[in-house]
């Protein structure tokens, strides 16, 4: 089937399997291999890219159901030569360590920090939450890291949402 | 010092083993086998080869051709017979992942199923006496009589521990791209903590001259031991590029990752304990129950740390193997010290309790003037200065060590500590060292595999240049390149950093090239006790209600010689120490007892911490000055954060609740009854 | 995978139209992707109807209208949600990751599918996948799988938050299929296994999920709780949603109690909410209320813990909820 997407910008326009998942289409079809393949379940997050600007699992994603769909990978978080602030402070801070999970954990934060409301940790369910260390750590627990550099991430996501 | 390669991996530049570019590319899916023990009894491959897209299949039915001296876990399809549920039996390539996928679901594999047996116990009729353990240490210990210090003791501990089996679960699966050349040399790219040594396995397992083979890594997603020995992938690819006439990539699924990339072995762990009124050790017996294949002997070492970490007048510690129908166990950070180490100090915290001591005090009573089994001198040994320097930080000085008596809420709170130790051991290396375009250019094969390596042998080489370290490029990652040993057993650093050293030297004597291979020096090394040691701290809450257990705080001090990199050190310190938080407290691979394997074969199922889980979490190091180690004065860092971890947690909810849990992980199920 | 065919519906009537057997439904895709790559779904087309214009949430006289494809996300930070159906929101949130509730759908989280070890891999029987292979959790890995309602064909346990506190709320669930247009009550919705554990719902072949609608919200105070063994982005050991109205006098005006992780639906606890009405709102009577509700629990060896983790949240969250 074809389908028309964009992606970091530049539209696409692909014949693909209805199988292939958005993941695989990034990877083996644009030759964008920043998203990564880690558990290719939902269970790890190190797919996470933005779809329609909210942050989403590539790897759930059947690729045909994309039509129309604008793509963000963490190959277009940088601007021309410019570091994106979270890329910026994941340097900064040491929040990586083998960088496998860094592409889906930076591509989370950018939509977390978009997104409005409360989460598990949230004590009051109305209002705006204030976006405490411990609200970071839960709203990031759906991006595993192996390496165990959550302590940095949380540090360098606070950098930046400050 | 900013990770080198960090601006590649923060814009996704980075290229892992599964990404390289390459033209033709064919996909290979492996068929694995469904029983835990028996034999292929036919293969029909007549719809699977009709499927969409499909190139070849490679099955046991039709042995490609190997060497026979491949490891048997790399010996794809030479036999019928199956070791264990999930060994490879077939393959199929074909144009695309999803066509590979679709038609290694349609090949039809009959068996004749044999009778298996995959559970560990600890009166298992199969267990037997290795002649050594990993990586070459005697299978048994003895000094003196632990009867007789057994019957001498005021207070005695005697308790059985039991770990599960527990995978690596690094985040980049394994995967290999495969390119054999007109000329018959095969280039791989390969998920590898070691090229040189993965070149010279799979060279082997080939039946090849090393030279011909080529393994480039050069980023890794992470190890943690299981792609510290080339993996069935690495060899399917090799095979299969080679069946079909062009590249193949194989790239694992996480569910075939818990099937054949190795795992940490269960362990059945029995310690008795004795000690005088004054909490002195009068007995010491560490004995160990493990499994291994049918296929390969892997022992673990672990009752290794017990044999190093408190004075005694009796010593004895053992290992025992059983070889039952499972994939063969490998390597898991800190293999050995790990899990042998949650026995011990959980015993040792026992023993406190028994002796009526303060758990800081009794290891600092029982610290030893040398190598207690061995009777060796230590080239440094400073774990009474990291438990007095970590009970200070931690507030250790106003605990009450009654149990169950701190509540915050409906949560149970308590506090645990526990020593840490890993080897600091070397393997030889070559580096070369050259000036190029006005820079210097520094050329091992080594790996990083998330460690910062790039980073660390670039400040180690700028220091023996007595440069800025912007001068410095550091090439690694390719077999190519001088040998080097691999990224294990906190051994990269001083192995490598050694050969970039000298090879820097080298480089400044003859001005313009220089070269190292440090294999002569390290067979001529003084006989020393060397070891990095380690207190750890945790404090945890309990929910008296349901038995979550929630880690509050938690420090480790460590002591592992001189510290290259201050920022580097502190991210592998605590992400030891999280892995060490998910051996306490969620880490188990659960054995499949009807049909062989492991049930729990996903991130869902199989739980690692997460980021919520990681309250306060903090690293320090003391200074410590060990001329008799390397150039870098440096010990590993990369395996002692995980070592006490489990043992400090448990310790502290044993602190918080009153109850003794001697079985990992400390599931919520364990505490409620 | 297998090979399938896709097609997007333009409207519910269109994606009823589409459906033949062998056809499914396609919502967020984060459980149904994942079960066609593990072969346990092998649908052999796909209609996707997550962009149908279901994904509203309006006021509906005193109690509020979800549709089918709205985003678990959307819901638990809907304003009226968060007012009005705070336990809702709570449930939600507890659930997945927020990747996957950006992606999951309402009706998707009530239908997706057991996460019991062996009705994942298929290389293993499983009466829920394929009736009358058998089910080996009874004998085998069963830690975290039912204590309550089972049968011998399964064991399995129903995974979501959202069902357990759309079972405490009364939610009907609104459906379009080839036999018409239908409302279906929670609990009502899922079922016991009994001898045919390959059927989850009350839901007919072809039969697409529109909408949600709750009634008002209950009297009194309500909670969601979820025991699991990370802090975040796991399926439930024990989940509860209860709602609490305790009479000035201090007795037990109404109540709604619901279990997550314990049985084959989200597990309405109807014997403790008998024990509780009119009974003085206080320890001893959540703990009787808890042991009647559990005495009916048939623990199997590996899950015992689920009894008194049950029991002891109750009491515990009851507890939190008197005033």
């Amino acid at each position: 089937m074809e389908i028309t997407l964009e992606v970091n910008g530049v539209p696409h326009t692909v014949v693909v399997d209805p199988r292939i998942s958005l993941l695989d289409l990034l990877r083996e079809r644009l030759e964008l291999t920043g998203s990564k393949k880690g558990c290719d379940h939902g269970q790890c997050g190190a797919c996470t890219v933005l779809i329609d600007g909210r942050r989403a699992l590539s790897c759930l994603a059947l690729a045909v159901a994309q039509e129309g769909s604008e793509i963000t990978t963490v190959e277009g978080l940088a601007g021309d030569g410019q570091l994106h602030p979270l890329q910026a402070a994941f340097l900064e801070h040491d929040a990586l360590q083998c960088g496998y999970c860094t592409p889906g954990q930076l591509c989370s934060a950018v939509g977390m920090l978009a997104e409005r409301g409360p989460s598990a940790v949230t004590e009051e369910l109305t209002g705006e939450p204030e976006l405490t260390a411990a609200e970071i750590r839960e709203r990031m627990s759906g991006n595993l890291c192996r390496c165990g550099a959550y302590p940095n991430i949380v540090t360098a996501i606070a950098a930046v949402a400050r | 010092m900013i990770r080198i390669e960090g601006r590649d991996k923060v814009t996704g530049r980075a290229t892992y083993a599964a990404e390289y570019p390459v033209k033709r590319l064919a996909y290979c899916y492996p068929v694995q086998a469904e029983i835990a023990h028996g034999r292929v009894a036919g293969i029909d491959t007549t719809t699977a080869l009709a499927m969409p897209g499909v190139l070849t299949v490679l099955s046991c039915m039709e042995p490609p051709e190997l060497s026979p001296e491949a490891d048997p876990e790399l010996a794809l399809f030479q036999r019928r017979e199956v070791a264990y549920r999930g060994q490879f039996v077939a393959a199929v390539v074909a144009d695309s992942y999803d066509n590979a996928r679709a038609a290694a679901g349609a090949v039809r594999v009959a068996y004749e199923p044999a009778s298996h047996d995959v559970r560990l116990r600890a009166d298992h009729p199969g267990l037997y006496k290795p002649e050594k353990v990993n990586p070459d240490l005697p299978t048994d210990t003895e000094k003196g009589q632990v009867a007789a210090g057994l019957a001498a003791a005021e207070v005695t501990v005697e308790a059985t521990y039991t770990t599960p089996a527990t995978h690596n679960n690094p985040m980049e699966p394994h995967a290999t791209v495969a390119l054999w050349s007109g000329a018959g040399d095969l280039t791989l790219f390969d998920a590898s903590q070691g090229v040189t040594y993965a070149r010279n396995i799979v060279a082997q397992a080939l039946g090849l001259r090393p030279e011909r083979v080529r393994v480039v890594s050069r980023h890794v997603g992470g190890g943690f031991g299981s792609k510290g020995t080339p993996r069935p992938n690495a060899v399917l690819a090799a095979l299969a590029a080679r069946a079909a006439g062009r590249p193949v990539k194989v790239a694992l699924t996480r569910h075939q990752m818990y099937d054949v990339t190795g795992y940490r072995t269960p362990t059945i762990q029995r310690i008795r304990l004795g000690a005088d009124a004054e909490g002195r050790i009068t007995a010491l017996e560490h004995e160990v129950a493990e499994q291994s294949s049918t296929l390969v002997e892997f022992a673990e070492q672990t009752a290794s740390p017990t044999r190093i970490m408190y004075a005694t007048p009796s010593l004895r510690t053992a290992h025992r193997l059983v070889r039952l129908d499972v994939a063969t166990p490998s390597w898991m950070r800190a293999p050995g010290e790990c899990p042998g180490m949650f026995a011990l100090e959980s015993a040792m915290d026992e023993l406190a309790v028994a002796a009526g001591l303060d758990p800081v005090e009794l290891r600092v009573r029982n610290d030893p003037d040398a190598e207690p089994a061995s009777g060796l001198p230590f080239s440094s040994r400073n774990l009474v200065a990291c438990l007095r320097e970590g009970a200070r930080r931690f507030g250790w000085q106003d605990r009450d060590p009654a149990p169950g008596a701190r509540r915050d809420g409906r949560r149970l709170v308590g506090t645990g500590v526990a020593s840490s130790t890993y080897p600091a051991r070397r393997l030889p290396s070559q580096a070369s060292a050259s000036i190029e375009n006005g820079g210097y250019v520094v050329r091992i094969a080594a790996a990083d595999i998330g460690t910062g390596a790039r980073t660390a042998l670039t400040r180690i080489a700028a220091t023996a240049l007595d440069v800025d370290p912007d001068l410095v490029r550091i090439e690694l990652g390719d077999s190519d390149l001088p040998h080097a040993s691999l990224a294990g057993g906190s051994m990269g650093t001083a192995s490598w950093g050694t050969a970039v050293t000298l090879a820097c030297q080298d480089l400044l004597r003859d001005g313009k090239h220089g070269f190292a291979d440090t294999t002569e020096i390290l067979r001529t090394l003084p006989n020393l006790a060397r070891h990095a040691f380690g207190a750890q701290f945790a404090e945890v809450r309990v929910d008296a209600d349901t038995g979550e257990v929630r880690i509050s705080r938690m420090l480790g001090v460590f002591a592992a010689g001189h510290i290259v990199d201050a920022t580097l050190a502190r991210s592998q310190f605590i992400g030891g120490m999280i892995m060490g938080i998910g051996m306490a407290l969620m880490e188990q691979t659960v054995t499949d007892l009807e049909f062989g394997g492991f049930t729990n074969r996903d991130l869902a199922q199989y739980h690692v911490p997460v980021n919520a889980d990681i309250e306060r979490i903090d690293a320090v190091w003391l200074d410590e000055e060990d001329d008799e180690l390397n150039p870098m004065g440096a010990k590993g860092i990369g395996e002692i954060g995980i070592v006490g971890t489990a043992a400090a947690v448990a310790n502290a909810v044993y602190h918080a609740t009153g109850r003794r849990i001697r079985d990992l992980p400390i599931t919520p199920a364990k505490l409620l009854l | 995978m297998k090979a399938f065919g896709y097609a997007r519906a333009a409207d519910p009537a269109d994606a009823v139209a589409r459906f033949r057997p062998g056809t499914m439904y396609l919502g967020g895709g984060t459980n149904l992707v994942d079960l066609m790559r593990l072969g346990v779904a092998e649908p052999e087309a796909l209609v996707d109807v997550s962009r149908l214009p279901l994904s509203g949430i309006e006021p509906e006289g005193d109690g509020l209208r979800v549709g089918a494809a709205v985003r678990n996300s959307d819901l638990a930070t809907h304003p009226l949600v968060r007012e009005r159906y705070p336990m809702l929101a709570r449930a939600v949130l507890a659930g997945a990751s927020g990747q996957v509730r950006n992606m999951a759908t309402v009706a998707g989280n009530l239908l997706q599918r057991t996460r019991c070890p062996y009705f994942q891999d298929v290389s293993k029987p499983c009466n829920k996948r394929r009736p009358g292979s058998g089910c080996p959790a009874i004998a085998g890995d069963h830690a975290n799988l039912a204590v309550l309602g089972h049968s011998p064909a399964c064991v399995a346990t129903h995974p979501s938050d959202l069902a357990v506190a759309l079972v405490a709320l009364e939610a009907r669930v609104h459906v379009t299929g080839p036999g018409g247009t239908r409302v279906v009550p929670m609990p009502g919705l899922h079922r016991l296994p009994g001898d045919e554990p390959q059927r989850d719902t009350v839901l007919e072949p072809g039969e697409l999920v529109t909408a949600v609608t709750l009634p008002a919200p209950p009297p009194g105070a309500s909670l969601y709780r979820k025991v699991r063994e990370r802090a975040s982005f796991a399926f439930a050991l024990v989940s509860i949603a209860a709602v609490l109205d305790v009479a000035p006098g201090g007795t037990v005006a109404g109540c709604r109690i619901a279990l997550g992780g314990v049985a084959h639906v989200p597990w309405r606890a109807e014997r403790a909410e008998r024990v509780l009405r009119g009974a003085p709102a206080g320890e001893e009577a959540f703990l009787r209320a808890a042991e009647a509700e559990l005495e009916g629990a048939e623990p199997l060896p590996r899950n015992a813990y689920k009894v008194p983790l049950a029991r002891n949240l109750i009491v515990r969250t009851l507890l939190e909820l008197t005033p």
